[in-house]
């Protein structure tokens, strides 16, 4: 078991994104991965964050509204011919 | 820094080209509106607010130096834009708590989760993570998956929902998510991590209901 010096798996999963983002200090990521190694639990929670990550990369973002389209067409037009 | 491809449409953009803008009318305008949306009280002065904003940067143009990419520099003027206008449409709420994460706490996981801290193994995990990893990738990128994603960031606070598309939907760098909306790197970091942990959250019920359902 962890000793109690270590990071809580509470702790963990609201460091995961700091880790994720590489701002984790030097010490404070080792014994982040130190856990890691040591606990599928939270393995398996880091992996899906990094899932909904790459789903997340997936979505398409709506489209703009016609009538908004059309009016930054003219308006680009009106520049262009000023 | 400016890409060759941003520089590419700056000289497109000078030279009149349609195409070139209306490419970065749909690829901008949804995410542009909403921001607006955040500054202004009504949908149709946003609307007015990314029109304005996309005069500012067609006059800009020729000052557009390259030292941040095009899009940082489009969303800078589309919040400097909405910003003024927020202001002469005198809205209560100061801009600089639109982007201030939510002072409670919003634990990344259900507290209930983690055994308590006289147990044998303090706040470890009493309800742990089922894995996904026996979800087939085609269930993962099904539609209906994308659609429950999509529905869990539209549910999200705005700022948290207009972060997490803007470095995860769109692909956008924290640094450029910073510097376009002018936001602090911990205020981007929480909101980022807040947001993140949520839609797993979300992402984790849907897959437990399917494999209960299987």
């Amino acid at each position: 078991m962890t000793p109690p010096t270590d990071l809580t798996c509470r702790e963990m999963v609201e460091l995961v994104n700091d880790y994720l983002e590489g701002g984790l200090a030097a010490g404070e990521r080792a014994r982040f991965e130190a856990h890691l190694s040591v606990c599928d639990p939270c393995t398996t929670y880091l992996a899906q964050v990094r899932e909904t990550i790459r789903l997340a990369g997936r979505l398409t973002e709506e489209s703009v509204p016609s009538e908004v389209r059309d009016e930054l067409l003219r308006a680009f037009r009106s520049w262009k011919d000023a | 820094m400016a890409s060759p491809e941003d520089l590419q449409l700056v000289r497109a953009l000078r030279a009149g080209d349609e195409v070139a803008f209306m490419m970065l009318v749909e690829r901008y305008g949804p995410a542009m509106l909403r921001l607006a949306r955040m500054y202004v009280p009504t949908r149709v002065i946003a609307e007015d607010v990314v029109q304005e904003a996309w005069l500012g940067v067609l006059k800009g143009l020729d000052g557009f130096q390259g030292r941040s990419s095009l899009r940082t520099w489009i969303f800078r003027i589309l919040v400097n834009t909405a910003k003024t206008r927020g202001q002469r449409e005198s809205r209560s709420i100061p801009f600089s708590s639109l982007w201030s994460p939510n002072p409670e706490s919003e634990p990344a996981v259900d507290p209930e989760r983690f055994r308590s801290a006289g147990d044998a193994s303090p706040y470890g995990w009493l309800d742990r993570p089922t894995s996904w990893e026996g979800v087939p990738e085609d269930r993962l990128l099904s539609q209906e998956t994308l659609d429950h994603i999509q529905a869990s960031i539209d549910g999200l606070p705005p700022n948290q929902r207009e972060v997490i598309r803007l470095r995860d939907v769109l692909g956008w760098s924290s640094e450029e998510v910073r510097e376009a909306l002018d936001i602090s790197a911990t205020n981007q970091r929480v909101l980022l991590h807040r947001a993140r942990s949520k839609v797993r959250a979300a992402l984790e019920r849907y897959f437990q209901e399917e494999m209960t359902k299987a």
